[in-house]
């Protein structure tokens, strides 16, 4: 399958400097907690999302144990630790797969047990998988738009014969889409299935269907798992672009300690389900126990060679 | 189960209205006017009832990944629905009825379907099949649903739209296929639309579809209903404009096979899978029984036609299942895109 040239690791993560960003992305922002501003101001304002107590466990392995976490609006917020450690786990709590055993999750000031997937998305809550979970009957155009689903008002008797709400409803969807699919440098493979893509493509689709529902939590699990190193700077970039277009507050798991420091405001460790670290990228880089956790270890792979 | 690409670059930059329009124009001016009362009543009335049932469960189990054994089920409730209406509803009009009777299929399919909220794949087969044991208990059961006559068979009412006739086999033929046209045109809007890309992404990823807001539940029971109702619609025709009298176990398990066959034969996840599908499943036993009579004479009596007959299909589904999962459409779309480069080389 020919490959476009303008595929992988043609742009840099800079040229989406300010011209690009700023052509014709969606205007109608749902503002971003009222009350605060961005990552400045939000230093002293309650937290977008706060953990407290998350324990889970499958049978017998502890996959997270008393996890408190906070997560300020604006900020990118990794989380890092070996295989196992428990990060995917503390994603699946956070948007509802999985039920924590013990403690809540406060999202936006409200307390859930067990966060409501179905309605993740009004919460202004999206993510990615670790594994791709695409939609591969659907184009890359369809995938982006159904990222727009839970908005839609009409009925399926208003679309199939077109009146109503709906035709307006099409339009909008597929105009966001486009515009997302442009800011993502995907336009070019707009009405490709998408399963036919390289990997590193689908995984930027997959990153769209997630912005393109404008939210105010993304979670990004390993975004650029398997990727080279020129399409990990790219999507650095979009995740950076991202955060600063959409005043989005990210939280990403991801095993590049390179990629993370760059990129994050704040790192929290995981190690066997326990949260050994929660600082800056240089204080978590000069953490006796983190080193010995899993810098230490990393460093034996060329995935560690940042630090 | 992908849906098929059908985009080529280098395809003639046709209008894709272009062959439906082409198609139903023979269908409705030159078809009448050539066609032998042996091939309507044999090929295509058949061919047409089966084709929308094939439309209607390709809805469900192509699009939205709900596999049902149940077809032939929603096909005799809608049947012995519309028969109903018909009878006891003084001055409805047969459109009436059978609007009503995809109504009555439709509301079975959904209680029918609400094992699917918990049951996925082998298991939502197996429980799709209380739908066919239950309603083909209860046709033969209460003979209220036959109006008493005797083993539950009823007599398909005369056929006429505004007080014109349609007895004859060309005036069956005209109805079925006013009603397939129709029906199969909204269909093909369903799963362009905003809901049958929520069908496709259930299908492939039920919980990313669920987190970004695709309401689950209900759009899987949206699929069961629609489905329904254009099956129990080829029902009312397969009853009405086929036979013209039909008996609950006409409506059994085997029909519910042929239609899921239809297709997996034709394509999943495709409109015109469908009718592709529904013209092999009805003119191989007619091809087979020819060819068989041809080559063994009085040896090849219908015991040894309907034996082989189920042989070689079930071979030739095994053959698709592993070398064309998806379908005779992607076959049929590879062999014209080779003809056109073919063609477009010279
Ligand atoms: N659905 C599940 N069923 C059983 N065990 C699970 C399940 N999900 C996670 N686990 C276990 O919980 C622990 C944490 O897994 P998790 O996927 O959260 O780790 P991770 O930090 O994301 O690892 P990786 O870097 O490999 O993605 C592991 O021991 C894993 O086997
Ligand atoms: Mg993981």
């Amino acid at each position: 399958m020919p490959l476009p040239s303008y595929a992988l690791g043609v742009m840099e993560a800079s040229v989406y400097a300010p011209e690009v960003l700023a052509r014709g992305l969606p205007s109608a922002l749902p503002p971003a907690q009222p009350s605060e501003g961005r990552a400045g101001l939000a230093a002293q304002a309650a937290p977008l999302l706060s953990l407290q107590g998350i324990g889970l466990s499958f049978g017998g392995v502890v996959a997270l144990a008393d996890i408190d976490l906070s997560v300020l609006s604006g900020e990118i917020r990794a989380i890092i630790g070996p295989n196992g450690a428990g990060k995917s786990s503390l994603i699946n709590v956070i948007s509802g797969v999985y039920r924590p055993d013990r403690g809540h999750v406060l999202l936006d000031g409200i307390r859930h047990a067990h966060v409501p997937t179905q309605r993740l998305a009004h919460l202004g809550v999206a993510r990615t998988f670790q594994n791709l979970a695409l939609f591969k009957g659907l184009s890359v155009l369809d995938n982006v738009a159904s990222g727009l689903a839970f908005k839609v008002r009409s009925n399926f008797a208003g679309q199939v014969l077109g009146i109503g709400r709906s035709r307006g409803e099409q339009r909008d969807t597929l105009s966001r889409a486009d515009q997302i699919l442009e800011f993502l440098d995907l336009s070019p493979v707009r009405d490709r299935l998408v399963g036919t893509l390289p990997y590193g493509l689908q995984k930027r689709v997959e990153l769209a269907r997630a912005l393109v529902a404008e939210p105010r939590l993304l979670l990004l699990d390993e975004p650029m798992a398997g990727m080279t190193a020129s399409e990990k700077g790219e999507m650095a970039g979009f995740v950076r672009a991202a955060r600063d277009r959409f005043a989005t507050t990210v939280v990403l798991i991801e095993h590049d300690v390179g990629v993370v420091m760059g990129l994050s405001d704040r790192i929290a460790v995981l190690d066997y389900g326990r949260k050994i670290a929660d600082a800056t990228p240089d204080e978590v880089r000069n953490d006796q126990r983190v080193i010995d956790a899993y810098l230490g270890v990393a460093s034996d792979n060329e995935d560690g060679a940042g630090i | 189960m992908t849906a098929i690409s059908s985009d080529f670059s280098s395809a003639p930059v046709l209008p894709k209205w272009t062959a439906p329009v082409l198609l139903l124009a023979f269908a409705y001016g030159v078809v009448p006017l050539i066609g032998s009362s042996y091939l309507f009543e044999a090929i295509l009335l058949p061919f047409l009832a089966l084709s929308l049932a094939g439309v209607g469960l390709n809805i469900l189990t192509g699009y939205a990944g709900q596999v049902s054994l149940g077809s032939a089920a929603f096909m005799a409730a809608g049947a012995f629905a519309a028969y109903n209406f018909n009878l006891r509803v003084e001055g409805l009009p047969l459109i009436g009825s059978i609007v009503l009777a995809g109504l009555v299929a439709a509301a079975i399919g959904i209680v029918f379907g609400l094992p699917s909220l918990r049951l996925k794949g082998f298991y939502l087969a197996v429980s799709t099949l209380a739908a066919q044991f239950f309603v083909q208990w209860a046709l033969t059961k209460f003979s209220w649903f036959s109006n008493d006559s005797a083993s539950g068979v009823i007599d398909a009412p005369r056929l006429s739209i505004a007080g014109y006739a349609l007895d004859g086999a060309v005036g069956r033929y005209l109805f079925a296929l006013t009603i397939v046209a129709v029906l199969t045109f909204l269909a093909y809007r369903l799963v362009s639309s905003q809901t049958g890309r929520n069908f496709i992404a259930i299908r492939d990823n039920e919980t990313a579809a669920r987190i970004i807001g695709i309401p689950v539940l209900k759009t899987k029971l949206l699929a069961f209903a629609i489905s329904s109702f254009i099956i129990g619609v080829a029902g009312v025709i397969w009853a009405f404009a086929y036979l013209r009298t039909v008996e609950p176990d006409g409506f059994d398990l085997d029909r519910s096979f042929q239609i899921l066959f239809i297709i997996i034969i034709g394509g999943l996840a495709s409109i015109r899978g469908a009718f592709f599908g529904a013209a092999l499943i009805v003119v191989f036993p007619l091809a087979l029984s020819r060819l068989g009579g041809f080559l063994l004479g009085d040896l090849f009596d219908s015991g040894v036609l309907d034996m082989s007959q189920r042989i070689v299909l079930g071979a030739l589904i095994i053959l698709f299942l592993i070398l064309e999962p998806d379908g005779l459409v992607a076959l049929w779309d590879r062999i014209r895109r080779r003809l056109l480069f073919a063609w477009r080389s010279t």
